[in-house]
């Protein structure tokens, strides 16, 4: 009787199409269900990080809590995509951008129902968690 | 320490398709080099072997590409920076030589990007970037660039008609290329007509004609110690310098979005090992996949200030007679862009133009030329110094 240990892949959830499963990170998925973005802070030197992490290069500590993304951000550029690569072309046309949070930058999508010409770069956003057609996990961008 | 000397330089006619297997493709640009230099097989102590990894089926193509191109038993091994591939190859290889390791190496870079669909070739360059927290957005090399652009035209005021003004440009010399992929003419006029192809959409603000194409090709650069460059080349260009920077791959690592820092920094780098500065470069190649990424060359390499490299390409100054030419012979816009062989391709360039053969689009009397080549957007950068002897 060979004892198979189930894979902790939880991340396959992230995104419209996720390219990787397994990371110390997974619990990101979880609080995405649960409706809140997070990202990752060491305990010992209190650097912020967004993507998360679970090691931290300032310090080599593996020591990290989760933070909340929360309040505004401020948009800092964009692109809306016309094309799109292999298993989003469903989701064209979209746009992705990133956002200042002055401590950090995050990385993701405006949301849909923000339309072209709403969007302008130095715009005040939050980012909330989306759930996509295909049942998938992600967050978008809205105006604050 | 002796100097280092790039003796001989080729490539393959850049094509859509290429009707030949990757060692075959590879054959082309080492032939041409080699005939260049004048050497025969036995001569060469080391090659390099550069190229994105994932266009092809070929696992470890190094092995394979020693075997075909008569380089056994001599050691050989691959190297990858994306796009910028072949500049590092040249880097290694000068280290190689540099070091008194080996006297004489042959830096081969490839691309076979047909084997592959073109979306499914826009999927593998959106992984170029970070496949845990980018990619599930569904993100490509031209929306990360037109990130890029759209900062740049907010912040100083650059319009797509200025990036169009690149386009025009490269299509001028891309004409006269016969290794271009692209040789048709380009007009100014096209970007503002809907029903035109080179206005359409990609990601916005960049259009169709604002991007590179995909392309199968083969580059090879000979690269020699002064003592055996000196006694079997007439016309060595010699290696002056030699920058490379890397930067985060998410963009949420990164601070400036109005140029790139790897190619400040790889810039600064080469410029001072070379004790020159960008006012004395007298002929450029710069990384164009985009029309945005030869707008932020100009700035980077310091052409012209941040901001500014509008007016360089308004008042045509990168034309082949202006004070900095740029990518006269058609840039990545009109030669497509073969991931791994790009890079060799404007080292060749450069070489032809210092060795005053470059037919048609040779410069006046160049004494140092300088090749700019990115990986990724903007992840990898890498700039080398070349000179006349």
């Amino acid at each position: 009787m060979s004892k198979v240990k189930e894979a902790d892949d939880r991340f396959k959830k992230f995104g419209t199409v996720s390219f990787t499963s397994i990371t110390k990170t997974n619990d990101f998925v979880d609080y995405l269900e649960d409706n809140k973005v997070m990202g990752t802070r060491c305990k010992d030197c209190g650097t912020s990080f967004f993507p998360p992490r679970a090691d931290c290069h300032q310090c080599l500590a593996s020591n990290t809590e989760w933070f909340e993304v929360s309040g505004k951000g401020k948009l800092v550029t964009y692109s809306k995509l016309e094309y799109a690569p292999i298993g989003f072309q469903d989701d064209v046309p979209y746009c992705i951008a990133l956002v200042d949070y002055g401590d950090y930058k995050v990385f993701g999508r405006i949301s849909n129902d923000l339309s072209e010409e709403d969007i302008q770069v130095g715009m005040e956003v939050q980012t909330v968690v989306n759930t996509l057609p295909n049942g998938q996990l992600n967050y978008v961008f809205t105006k604050a | 320490m002796g100097k280092v000397a790039i003796i001989g330089v080729g490539q393959s006619t850049f094509v859509r398709s290429y009707p030949g297997s990757i060692r075959e493709l590879v054959f082309e640009g080492f032939k041409e080099a080699m005939q260049d230099a004048q050497l025969s097989t036995k001569d060469i102590d080391a090659s390099v072997v550069c190229s994105a990894p994932e266009y092809d089926k070929q696992r470890s193509p190094a092995g394979v590409f020693a075997e075909y191109l008569g380089l056994n038993p001599q050691p050989t091994f691959y190297v990858e920076t994306l796009c910028s591939s072949s500049s590092t190859g040249l880097k290694l290889a000068y280290s190689l030589v540099k070091s008194g390791l080996h006297d004489t190496v042959a830096v081969i870079g490839f691309q076979k990007m047909s084997e592959i669909s073109s979306s499914e070739s826009q999927e593998r360059m959106g992984r170029g970037a970070d496949i845990q927290w980018e990619s599930p957005f569904g993100t490509m090399m031209p929306a990360y660039y037109a990130m890029y652009a759209k900062a740049h035209m907010e912040k100083y005021g650059t319009t797509l008609d200025d990036l169009a003004l690149i386009r025009v440009k490269a299509a001028t010399y891309g004409q006269l290329n016969e290794r271009a992929v692209y040789r048709k003419p380009v007009e100014f006029e096209m970007f503002s007509d809907p029903e035109n192809r080179m206005a359409g959409p990609v990601a916005s603000p960049l259009r169709v004609g604002d991007c590179c194409a995909n392309a199968d090709g083969s580059a090879c650069i000979i690269v020699a110690s002064e003592e055996k460059a000196k006694s079997i080349s007439k016309k060595p260009v010699w290696i002056l310098g030699v920058g490379a920077a890397s930067t985060s791959v998410n963009l949420a690592g990164r601070d400036l979005f109005t140029g790139l820092t790897v190619a400040q920094q790889a810039a600064q780098q080469a410029y001072e090992m070379a004790g020159v500065g960008p006012k004395d470069i007298d002929v450029a190649e710069v990384h164009d996949c985009f029309t945005i990424a030869e707008m932020m060359a100009y700035e980077n390499l310091g052409f012209a200030k941040p901001g500014e490299g509008k007016e360089l390409i308004r008042n045509k100054e990168t034309y082949q007679e202006g004070n900095i030419p740029v990518n006269v012979d058609g840039g990545l816009l009109s030669k497509g862009h073969p991931i791994g062989a790009t890079g060799g391709s404007q080292i060749r360039t450069i070489v032809l133009q210092l060795r005053d053969e470059a037919g048609d689009i040779q410069v006046k009397d160049p004494e140092i030329g300088l090749v700019h080549n990115i990986g990724g957007v903007g992840l990898y950068g890498n700039v080398t110094l070349l000179g006349r002897g």
